[in-house]
């Protein structure tokens, strides 16, 4: 009997797990995927290292910051900072036509910045950035408030409101169209205030240390071990099956499966609404270069862009992706430290967004044509917004909804999860809690932080 | 358990929770939240580390006498009076 089993070995599901373990709970955290990570996952190809999501690390702090959710985070899991070895962005934009943003790990280049290009939004965006500092985390109401209808009535330029929203969205919206007030808050400190950051050895350095401290304080971690039901009696569970059939029980669940794919699990609920299921999900190329992006003009650590003054954050009308907006990430282009120099390749990732099902219904043959053929259209459009680095290409590779399904088993491959997030963690069993992405933070720092307060709240109260 | 026992209890403790801060300069008199921007889940589990290494309870409504060295020692010295350092 366990004190509690863990569903999903992601970032929050680790550090869940590390919580509980380190207060002498027996824990298991069970996988389906045969590796670790969740939608944070790495692989190898051609003797070369891939990471899945990541492309930067939010909620950048420096060494020595002890505000903030990455200090917060390392002192509850116990680690140093130099244990994610964290190198900061050289900076970032966000590239409309004819307008861009630049912006970096310090607020004051983003403000000269809309100084400059938005003289008359100065005092807007300082009173932005007041409402900012005073949203309250855990308010479930002010949480749900329009994101848009509270930029509409702090800034009144459009376009200033359409360029801030893109990174945000882009990193962390799992609506379509608009933002709930909390995650845009959230997001916006996470990006703007507190940055990016990677470390010089990508998403498998984090989810190494957190292995290897769950496994040492005596957690179990099965992979290839997915969840069949969970078997409910009453108001509680009271053991999971996996796909062998085999049983196992636990005191209590903490699930990062996600909401709606955790009461589906459930023995007792009937399917629930497909509707409320996330929609947003991409196809992502790695191109990967014979040289260092930086020697072809490009320094840019991420580029945000968009093809019209009106940000389009939504799943595609027709086609199989939508490259009207995109993410443009070179991992070479952050300060690393002398010692470790740069990545042996050169990196470009385009993201781009795409339409589950309609890449779920392709034949193999098809799929593989496709994949193909949306490597170039997705390149080719965001050449606009940064140097052709089409004639460095030495190897490349794409990942699709399908792709990103497999390793997150997020219902239609969504990124970010269902909209409706579930802030305080509970279901509909007083046994049965959810972490990760559905129940509000997003990012390697936030679901990790998810883990840490479930954990905290629901199963270590004496 | 002395409270300069005690008090070396509680460095270990914070030294776990926070390997990047440098406690040899603590002042015992100041609040932890000041100089070391403890928050409410830290202060929790210094609570939590009590019971799993010396099975001391601190009750929630005792939590404010955690707001200093000093006031910790002054208020664990009866609680960890058989407690013996490990």
């Amino acid at each position: 009997m366990y004190d509690t089993i863990i569903i999903g070995a992601g970032m929050s599901g680790l550090a869940a797990g590390i919580r509980l373990a380190h207060y002498d709970q027996k824990v298991c955290i069970l996988e389906r995927h045969y590796t670790i990570g969740g939608l944070n996952s790495f692989y190898r190809m051609n003797g070369r290292d891939y990471d899945v999501g990541l492309h930067a690390v939010t909620n950048f702090t420096a060494k020595g910051a002890r505000k903030g959710p990455l200090a917060r985070i390392l002192r509850q899991l116990r680690f140093k900072w130099d244990d994610f070895a964290l190198a900061p962005q050289k900076g970032s934009r966000i590239a409309f036509p004819n307008t861009e943003l630049r912006f970096d790990n310090d607020i004051d280049l983003l403000r000269s910045e809309i100084k400059q290009t938005f003289p008359s939004q100065v005092d807007n965006f300082e009173a932005l950035l007041e409402k900012i500092s005073d949203y309250d985390d855990l308010d479930q109401a002010a949480f749900e408030l329009s994101g848009r209808k509270v930029l509409e009535e702090t800034i009144s330029d459009p376009l200033l409101i359409e360029m801030i929203l893109c990174p945000l969205m882009w990193y962390g919206n799992a609506a379509e169209h608009d933002m709930a007030w909390g995650q845009f808050c959230i997001m916006f400190r996470s990006i703007f205030i507190e940055g990016f950051a990677r470390p010089f050895k990508g998403v498998r350095l984090i989810l190494k240390n957190l292995v290897k401290r769950f496994r040492g304080l005596g957690g179990e971690l099965k992979l290839r071990s997915g969840v069949k039901t969970i078997h409910v009696d009453g108001d509680q569970a009271v053991c999971v099956e996996l796909d062998t059939g085999e049983q196992i029980q636990g005191k209590r669940i903490l699930s990062s499966a996600g909401n709606l794919e955790t009461l589906r699990l459930c023995s007792d609920t009937s399917e629930p609404d497909p509707r409320s299921a996330g929609q947003l999900t991409f196809i992502e190329s790695i191109s990967i270069l014979d040289r260092q992006p930086e020697s072809i003009g490009n320094s840019d650590t991420i580029v945000f862009y968009n093809d019209s003054d009106k940000f389009h954050w939504e799943r595609p009308t027709d086609g199989l992706c939508d490259t009207r907006t995109g993410v443009i990430c070179s991992p070479n282009n952050y300060e690393y430290s002398d010692e470790d120099g740069n990545l042996t390749d050169g990196v470009v990732r385009i993201t781009t967004i795409a339409d589950f099902d309609r890449w779920n219904a392709l034949s193999p043959e098809d799929y593989q044509r496709e994949k193909l053929r949306w490597y170039d259209r997705s390149v080719a459009e965001s050449i606009k917004y940064t140097p052709d680095f089409r004639a460095f290409v030495i190897d490349t590779d794409l990942f699709t909804p399908t792709t990103i399904s497999r390793f997150t088993w997020h219902d239609n491959g969504a990124v970010y999860g269902a909209p409706a997030k579930v802030l305080d963690g509970t279901t509909h069993l007083k046994n049965v809690f959810l972490c990760g992405t559905d129940q509000g933070f997003v990012g390697i720092i936030g679901a990790m932080m998810s883990g840490i307060s479930m954990a905290n709240l629901h199963c270590l109260r004496p | 358990m002395a409270p300069e026992e005690i008090r070396n209890v509680i460095i270990d403790i914070l030294t776990d929770i926070a390997p990047d801060e440098d406690l040899t300069s603590l002042k015992d008199e100041i609040d932890f939240r000041e100089q070391l921007e403890l928050d409410s889940m830290d202060f929790l589990d210094i609570v939590m580390e009590l019971r799993k290494r010396y099975s001391v309870n601190v009750p929630e409504e005792d939590y404010p006498q955690l707001a200093s060295m000093a006031s910790t020692v002054t208020y664990l010295t009866p609680k960890m009076v058989d407690c013996v350092a490990s």
